[in-house]
């Protein structure tokens, strides 16, 4: 078992220096001083350096091995760019210094929205929403200010297929929309007839990602098209799949109004174990007012700047003019490919296809096509053979030492293995791949219950998720602390939770 | 440069595995009519070492604190980072790591969170933290949609004396919330507890910053109260580094602490990645945005992490979900954890005692210097704000000729301050270089 | 957990809940099917007491760590009693969907909406056609 920090916590050690002035101390007035001191851990910076580095050897990134997380496109991170963002003139720039004391970020931001746009095939970019998610809200609010601006604020009703993310739906909540649902047909694309009834005056629009949650290419998107702007409506372009087509189609000439990319996807800002990302987004000139404030802007030859008239945008989403350091990383991967961008997407859907062609006999085949940069197979036969799930099979992949791929995502495809290599994988990692693939669908005929209590060679056993949810514990509680238990009651979240 | 690992071999062996004949080919289910033919009008690519001398060339054009003694603030600091930031970032297994929605393969980074919420909620005195959101103002807008759930009502009460980034996210949120933000002056630099009681009446939530945009002392306690009074959930936006000095948000009566986390172990970066912290007291966990991080038990009944309460979130309820939010800061959020551990209690509270002590003796040397403060009566914190008796603006660009950025023209977002200087002073700052700050104002101001 | 089953003496909604009526009050709670599809639950949100119900609006939630279900009102009423013993051991539908993991007790509104319900036969061919 692993510590906590706060374990390792004894009173009187400190790792921290700082420097001291001879300067009279100013107390806080009664009433507002803090009462009992924040039990932060008391470490040396020896045991901090341990206790950190003994964290990060249980933890599994694309450093560590292959991580085929379908949707997530999990490609190597290029070192040079960790070199790029500790550069003291981006590191420590302050995000309200004077406009011509940060031309070189201004200049680079401005570089990057037209590479976005060309990549979209669209008009502008604003690079302010911090993620995808946010990309997603922002660019909702764009569609509502747009048809408010026109008079046509009636127009409530958002379009969303049933393979979609859940971040689809919830942004429509947030974004004051209400959610129709389209079905998806045989083929994988959505169900064009399905989708006549459901378009009219009340549209606003549609949000769909493209290749889909399926990894297939919607071989309707024209007539897709026709439908939603022949009825007044926008469509809104999920760009978490964009890896599969830059160089190839671009979503402006699919027909698409308003594009989020996921910078932290297709454009190799590292995913931290959970953030940050960048999620700007790309529109047609007609949306462009209505863009976050400010808006980056070239003035000159040489001169860049923020424009803050901006009297029909939407607001502001986020502090300043977004995730900087994201937009260096990004920035710096995209002058390393160039025009030669198309290739990184040619090689991402040729090691998917590869995969599928080696495992779609082993295993369920939803969709019996080509697949771009990821595919969705389910192990339903060896659930139904074998009584052994989809969880089983990804928790038994992890002693192979492979990062389980997306699992039960989309919703429409039972026990359901999304699985994308991306570009950066070499054809061994795959072959490796397939073969731990194919060892564990032996295994669950002949040993299932090897699969069921997977994984056994990871610093943990399975996890009882379902404690944790009854009786969840979110902090550490410090009664057993030798230093610092007070013997203070505090409340056990779930139980305090419980029927409010 | 490309990052690919194919060799033409690979390829051919792999086109007859999946039983094409040419990559083109399998592309054959894109529509012609949506198919890009041409090529991207792109710069060509460059090497690695062009590309490295194309980016020092654009980081040269920036003015940083390193080339420029600076006094700027107004909700990002340049407060010191440790190296044990930076060495613990750069492991690859967190920086490169995915969300940890398989735990097992990724109980390191889920520790962390773990260790990082408990850390809010001490700092902040609140029962539970979430995982962290994007930045210290759209956790904002994630307290007024909390709130909303928690009371059944839609006005959201803002201080005027609330950073204008935070107001403005919120308002640019609140359509789709349906919520109504209503603002309450300041008075003298503060807000009155009696002008919040009457505004409070029939609000979801009362939202007010401590210390506040000017760097004064907010009666917090009061304000908490006020809310409270009228039903209606407090909430304070907070500085994370103050919170070893000023009392924590918990023990005056909040429901939900927020704040920006960038003073906490992150560089300033114009502006991002940071991350942004949400607390709140327990009843409202189901109610809580973003990643939450439990305690469990594997099978051989070891201690491990787990993300819990899932249900609330988008990949689950969907159209129902507490927020959309996916992706959010976990690596920033960490280095905010490693600065806390590395200052530790004490260092927390010497951070907090010399940004107050260095900024006292910046007001009495500016003071000497012709500069009014504005606020004389206000206790402060890190900033605080001088009239310099001209345009702020004209007046930071004589300083800036004479190498110092003086502060933040106020005058950008409030009526009546274009002479107003907004000055930070945090404990990277020394008494010779606020000696040579009030030299400077003492030249350039009138 | 609990074998199989579908009780002949309660009436079945499509939507996995079944209701109990015994004079005019009825008890109602979720099916075999149902508890089986959402796996162990962790959570359960019930209605107040006194609350309205109106038959086939959803009245509170049940949760596993995976996925959230609406409760579906099998008949209208007003909620006479919660369960709480199933909001402190949400397992306990689980262990027992007709008999100690019920989950609200109703004055019925109107009786012949019974009429329009699934019996137990009915219900398991119902449960076929998924």
């Amino acid at each position: 078992m692993t510590k906590l920090i706060y374990e390792r916590s004894r009173a009187g050690r400190r790792a921290s220096s700082l420097p001291r002035h001879d300067l009279p101390r100013v107390d806080v007035p009664a009433g507002l001083a803090r009462s009992r001191p924040p039990r932060l851990p008391e470490v040396s910076e020896p045991e901090l350096v341990r206790h950190f580095t003994e964290l990060s050897t249980r933890n599994f990134g694309i450093d560590t091995g292959f991580y085929p997380l379908g949707s997530c496109t999990m490609k190597h991170n290029p070192r040079v760019n960790e070199r790029l963002v500790g550069l003291p003139g981006f590191r420590d720039l302050h995000p309200l210094q004077e406009q011509d004391g940060a031309q070189g970020a201004l200049e680079l931001m401005w570089r990057l929205q037209e590479i976005l746009a060309e990549i979209c095939g669209l008009a502008a970019v604003s690079l302010q929403p911090a993620a995808g998610s946010q990309g997603e809200l922002t660019g909702l609010m764009l569609m509502r200010a747009y048809f408010a601006d026109r008079g046509e604020a009636d127009r409530r009703e958002i379009v969303i297929p049933d393979t979609a993310h859940g971040t689809n739906p919830a942004s429509v909540t947030m974004a004051g929309f209400e959610l129709v649902g389209v079905k998806t047909d045989p083929r994988g694309n959505i169900d064009v007839e399905d989708l006549r009834g459901k378009v009219g005056p009340r549209t606003a629009g549609l949000m769909l990602t493209n290749p889909s949650t399926l990894g297939l290419f919607d071989e309707n998107i024209e007539e897709i098209e026709r439908i939603f702007h022949g009825a007044g409506a926008l469509m809104y372009y999920d760009g978490a799949n964009l890896n599969a087509v830059c160089g190839i189609s671009r979503p402006g000439d699919m027909g698409f109004d308003v594009v989020h990319i996921n910078l932290h996807k297709t454009f190799s800002q590292p995913h931290g174990g959970g953030g940050p990302g960048g999620g700007p987004i790309a529109v047609t000139k007609a949306l462009e007012p209505f863009l976050p404030v400010p808006a980056v802007v070239r003035r000159g030859d040489d001169e860049y700047g923020l424009d803050f008239d901006r009297p029909r945008s939407i607001g502001k989403v986020r502090g300043f003019t977004g995730p900087f350091g994201v937009f260096v990383r990004s920035y710096a991967y995209l002058r390393s490919y160039g025009p030669q961008l198309r290739e990184m997407s040619e090689a991402a859907v040729l090691n998917a296809n590869y995969l599928l062609a080696r495992l779609k006999d082993a295993y369920d085949l939803p969709f019996d096509r080509l697949c771009m940069h990821e595919f969705v197979l389910s192990a339903r036969g060896l659930k139904r053979d074998h009584g052994v799930s989809a969880l089983d099979v990804a928790k038994r992949l992890m002693d192979y030492g492979i990062h389980p791929p997306t699992i039960y995502f989309p919703l429409i495809v039972p026990e359901a293995l999304m699985i994308e290599p991306t570009e950066t994988e070499p054809k061994e990692r795959l072959d490796d791949f397939c073969e731990a693939m194919l060892a564990i669908a032996r295994e669950a005929a002949d040993d299932p219950t090897l699969l069921r209590e997977a994984p056994h060679d990871r610093p943990v056993r399975r996890l009882d998720e379902v404690k944790a949810a009854k009786r969840a514990v979110v902090r550490y509680g410090f009664e057993d602390h030798p230093d610092l238990s007070d013997g203070a009651a505090r409340p056990r979240v779930a139980e305090a939770a419980q029927g409010v | 440069m490309s990052f690919l690992s194919l060799t033409d071999s690979d390829r051919e062996e792999m086109l007859a595995a999946i039983g094409v004949s040419s990559v083109e080919e399998l592309f054959r289910e894109v529509p012609e009519g949506v198919r890009f033919r041409g090529r991207l009008d792109l710069e060509p690519a460059l090497s690695e070492p062009e590309l490295v001398a194309h980016l020092e060339a654009l980081a040269a054009r920036n003015v940083d604190t390193g080339r420029e003694l600076s006094f700027l603030g107004a909700g990002i600091y340049d407060h010191y980072v440790p190296a044990v930031v930076d060495a613990v970032l750069q492991r690859g297994e967190f920086l490169t790591a995915y969300t940890p929605y398989q735990p097992e393969m990724s109980q390191g980074v889920l520790q962390t969170i773990f260790e990082y919420q408990t850390a809010i909620c001490e700092l902040t005195g609140m029962d539970v933290s979430n995982a962290s959101g994007y930045d210290g103002t759209t956790v904002a807008a994630d307290a007024c949609f909390i709130a909303k759930h928690a009371t059944g009502r839609s006005k959201v009460v803002v201080a005027e004396t609330v950073n204008p980034q935070v107001r403005q996210v919120v308002k640019t949120y609140a359509p789709g919330f349906g919520l109504d933000v209503v603002e309450v002056p300041h008075r003298g630099g503060t807000t009155d507890p009696d002008e919040l009681a009457a505004a409070a009446q029939e609000a979801a939530c009362v939202l007010f910053q401590q210390p506040n945009v000017f760097g004064c002392l907010e009666p917090a306690p009061e304000l908490a109260a006020a809310a409270g009074n009228a039903g209606a959930l407090a909430v304070a936006h907070v500085d994370p580094v103050s919170l070893g000095v000023l009392e924590a948000p918990g023990a005056y009566g909040c429901a939900i602490a927020i704040g920006e986390g960038q003073s906490a172990g992150n560089y300033q970066s114009f502006g991002g990645p940071h991350y942004g912290f949400l607390a709140a007291r327990a009843e409202h966990t189901r109610r809580m945005p973003g990643r939450i991080v439990g305690e469990t038990t594997d099978a051989a009944g070891k201690r491990g992490y787990v993300l819990t309460l899932q249900t609330r979130e988008q990949h689950i309820r969907r159209e129902k979900a507490t927020s959309n939010i996916t992706t959010n800061q976990t690596l920033l959020a960490l280095a905010g954890l490693v600065y806390l551990t590395w200052l530790g209690p004490q260092g927390l509270r010497e951070v907090g005692e010399t940004c107050m002590a260095l900024s006292a003796y910046a007001k009495e040397r500016l003071a000497s210097a012709g500069a009014e403060l504005l606020f004389p009566e206000k206790a402060t914190f890190k900033e605080f704000a001088v009239r310099v008796g001209r345009n702020a603006r004209d007046v930071i660009r004589d300083a800036r000729a004479r190498g110092v950025h003086p502060g933040y023209a106020l005058g950008r977002d409030y009526a009546g301050m274009d002479d107003v200087l907004l000055v930070a002073v945090t404990e990277k700052r020394t008494p010779a270089e606020i000696d040579r700050l009030a030299g400077i104002v003492a030249e350039v101001a009138a | 957990m609990s074998a199989e089953s579908y009780p002949d003496d309660l009436k079945y909604h499509p939507e996995h809940d079944w209701a109990r009526v015994e004079g005019d009050t009825a008890t109602l709670g979720i099916t075999w099917y149902g508890q089986d599809a959402l796996g162990e639950l962790v959570h359960y949100e019930p209605p107040d007491v006194g609350a309205t119900l109106t038959k086939d609006g959803a009245y509170g939630e049940v949760e596993s760590v995976k996925a959230v279900s609406d409760l579906i009102a099998p008949l209208s009423g007003e909620v006479v009693e919660v369960n709480r013993k199933v909001v402190d051991e949400p397992e306990t539908v689980n262990e027992d969907p007709y008999g100690e993991g019920w989950l609200v007790r109703i004055r019925i509104a109107d009786p012949a909406e019974a009429d329009a319900l699934m019996d137990a036969d009915a219900y398991k061919s119902h449960l076929a056609s998924l």
